[in-house]
């Protein structure tokens, strides 16, 4: 009996031992790829500023005193950062809203092709993802094209007499929201296809018959059922939109910054790198803690709604 | 109770359905006519691919007839989407909602209906009852076995009540005893809901013992409706008699015909007399069908010879396998009385009677 247990027990950790032994060159590659970097921009958010960029090695927590506040150069007193303040809050506000867009428009395209016939669900993704194949400088400057006041939508409106002057579109946050959604807009369709694909529709008819309205069923059986698409699609966009950098400088303008413009002024003109790297970091928990509210929100709601 | 047991809850008018087009074209159903009256047990019995599905979900919504129109009391329910119509389903595949509990599942309907908190409880509490799923009412329905699947499925359908229930195999997961279980409880809720049933089934012993009418249907068609009796005693067709229980068939010519009987020249040259179950003209190949338990085995000279083969003890019964004098096989069977042999053995010469009553002629 226990010498039974010995072998299984040796074997166990025989066994668990194979298993680091096979998961190193994955957990080195994580490693160097992905911990190595992160910790060099903790440490240079925790060091001094060089007058031309680059750090002085001398410890100093203003960068991050920097985040939030901003020190009066005359008296030296602390006030609170509005500008960084309004651009994270214009960050997350334009990636939710950004987000909600996609999600609104990427469920009945998704939905369309999942039900399309085998056959022709592959050109309808392929479809999909041809802007992907685009540089997304270009893309972004197409955006421009279309929504420029002497674009093609104003100038369409004109000629058709709706409006007399153009309507104001690009360095507004409307234009980097319609920008970011089309760009991140197959990694919306994506997953949310792939979680319909596998949906029976059958479950669909079965709604139908016990009285539930297009609507109900809907509500009651699809989302419930491609929810991971939901939350996958989400947050492959939600994350991106955070950190954009592209899209908000060629449509915002240099007005209206969003947080990834905020950094790259940090190691750029601004010369302060510590600063930009505390702001890479602040962005990073805002992603973790938006992740996982969203997450934890969007399980229980199921667990509760089903 | 019924209040007019005569009335048609259904009316199925020459319904077509053809799937795909082109050279992939697959016709389901072929000019299909019958009238479900109300509060009736109606069984579709036929083999797989014949249509029975098909033909369910037409009637439930999900499919439209290519040609054909289908009335539900009367009225023409081709505008009706399925969620306005009072028909549930059993599905095939049972479809429950994997997200749902066992509970929710059967709350579903009558959620949908909008029907008060209480009576949705009463309702599902008492469904759970009736099926034997009280213990698992907060279960996920991906957490129980098929046979459980299929009961909830069940649940599901009665709970709002419909005036017509479709039932697509329901009791095919389910093993011997609970099978046996749920047939009669099925039937028992049948008469005293007066829900109309629309059941479908391969077994032909289930659709026997539980209909109150059967339609048999093959490669898209229905070839007869009728009570249990009539399918299993007056067969319209070759197929029909083939398809339900055991038969002898016999080819032969139609010497004469007339009146509803038919008298056939068989193979091995003996004429035989019966009941015609369509029209012949002299001179036309027709087959005689003879039920096992209709033909009796004599000593010395029967209306056809034979040679004992093999004799297939059954417990109730026994089966004894006669090769007839013209070459082909005949099965007779006999009832066992306590302490008997059957009386026969195998290599003897009998004779195989027919009685008056006890064949049929069947077009081929
Ligand atoms: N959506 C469809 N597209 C094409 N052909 C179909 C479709 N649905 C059914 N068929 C065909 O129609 C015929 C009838 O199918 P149906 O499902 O009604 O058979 P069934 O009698 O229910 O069989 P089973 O007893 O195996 O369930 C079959 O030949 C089937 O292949
Ligand atoms: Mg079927």
């Amino acid at each position: 009996m226990s010498s039974a247990s010995e072998v299984a027990d040796a074997a166990e950790r025989k066994d668990v031992r194979g298993r680091w032994l096979l998961s190193l060159p994955a957990l080195l590659i994580i490693g160097i790829a992905s911990v190595f970097p992160l910790l060099i921009v903790l440490v240079y958010s925790f060091l001094k500023p060089g007058s031309y960029g680059d750090v002085v090695w001398q410890f100093s927590p203003d960068a991050w005193v920097g985040v939030l506040f901003q020190r009066d150069i005359f008296d030296g007193t602390l006030s609170i950062a509005d500008a960084h303040l309004s651009i994270f809050w214009r960050s997350v506000r334009l990636s939710l809203m950004t987000t909600v867009l996609a999600l609104i428009l990427g469920f009945p395209t998704a939905y369309f092709i999942a039900t399309r016939p085998e056959r022709t669900r592959a050109i309808w993704l392929f479809l999909i993802t041809i802007p992907f194949w685009t540089n997304l400088l270009i893309r972004t400057f197409a955006i421009q094209e279309v929504i420029r006041n002497e674009g093609v939508v104003n100038g369409l409106l004109m000629k058709l007499g709706v409006i007399s002057s153009p309507i104001q579109m690009m360095f507004t946050d409307f234009a980097i929201m319609i920008g970011m959604v089309y760009v991140y807009f197959p990694l919306m369709v994506l997953p949310l296809y792939a979680s319909m694909e596998k949906l029976d529709f059958r479950l669909v008819e079965a709604g139908y018959d016990l009285y539930a309205t297009r609507l109900k069923v809907l509500w009651r059986i699809i989302i419930p059922m491609v929810k991971p698409g939901i939350i996958a699609g989400s947050i492959l966009v939600f994350i991106p939109s955070l950190g954009a950098y592209v899209t908000p400088r060629v449509l915002g303008g240099g007005r209206n910054l969003m947080l990834g413009n905020l950094i790259e002024l940090q190691f750029g003109q601004g010369r302060n790198w510590p600063l930009g790297a505390a702001l890479s970091i602040t962005l990073l928990v805002i992603v973790m803690a938006a992740l996982l509210i969203y997450v934890r929100k969007a399980s229980n709601g199921g667990a509760h709604h089903g | 109770m019924p209040e007019k047991p005569d009335r048609s809850a259904i009316e199925i008018r020459n319904v077509s359905k053809i799937f795909g087009s082109g050279d992939d074209q697959v016709k389901a159903l072929d000019n299909v006519s019958v009238d479900i009256r109300e509060n009736e047990f109606f069984t579709l019995l036929g083999p797989s691919g014949c249509g029975k599905t098909t033909l369910l979900r037409l009637i439930a919504g999900f499919d439209f007839p290519t040609e054909g129109e289908i009335r539900l009391h009367g009225e023409d329910i081709a505008p009706l989407p399925p969620f306005k119509r009072p028909v549930n389903t059993v599905f095939q595949n049972y479809a429950l909602f994997p997200h749902m509990t066992v509970a929710q599942n059967i709350a579903f309907g009558l959620e949908m209906l909008g029907r008060p908190k209480q009576e949705i409880e009463a309702r599902v509490a008492a469904m759970l009852k009736l099926v034997k799923m009280e213990q698992l009412r907060n279960r996920k329905t991906s957490q129980i076995s098929g046979g459980q699947q299929q009961r909830v499925a069940l649940a599901r359908a009665l709970a709002p009540q419909p005036k017509v229930l479709l039932l697509d195999e329901p009791l095919s997961a389910l093993d011997y005893k609970l099978r046996k279980e749920m047939q009669i409880e099925l039937k028992r809720l049948q008469g005293e809901t007066g829900i109309t049933f629309i059941f479908v089934t391969h077994d032909q012993e289930e659709a026997l013992t539980m209909s109150d009418r059967i339609a048999v249907m093959s490669a898209g068609r229905i070839l007869q409706v009728g009570s249990p009796w009539e399918i299993y005693d007056h067969p319209a067709e070759r197929f029909v008699a083939d398809f339900i229980g055991e038969t002898n068939f016999l080819t032969g010519t139609v010497k004469e015909a007339g009146n509803g009987r038919a008298r056939l020249l068989l193979g091995s040259g003996a004429e035989i007399a019966a009941s015609a179950a369509s029209d012949f003209k002299p001179n036309a190949e027709a087959t005689l069908m003879v039920r096992p338990e209709h033909a009796k085995l004599v000593k010395g000279k029967g209306d056809l010879g034979g040679t004992v083969q093999n004799i297939v003890y059954f417990g109730t019964d026994t089966h004894i396998h006669v090769r007839l004098d013209g070459g082909e096989m005949f099965i007779v069977r006999q009832q066992n009385a306590r302490s008997a042999g059957c009386g026969f053995e195998e290599g003897e010469k009998v004779g195989v009677s027919i009685g008056d009553d006890a064949a049929q002629v069947l077009r081929d």
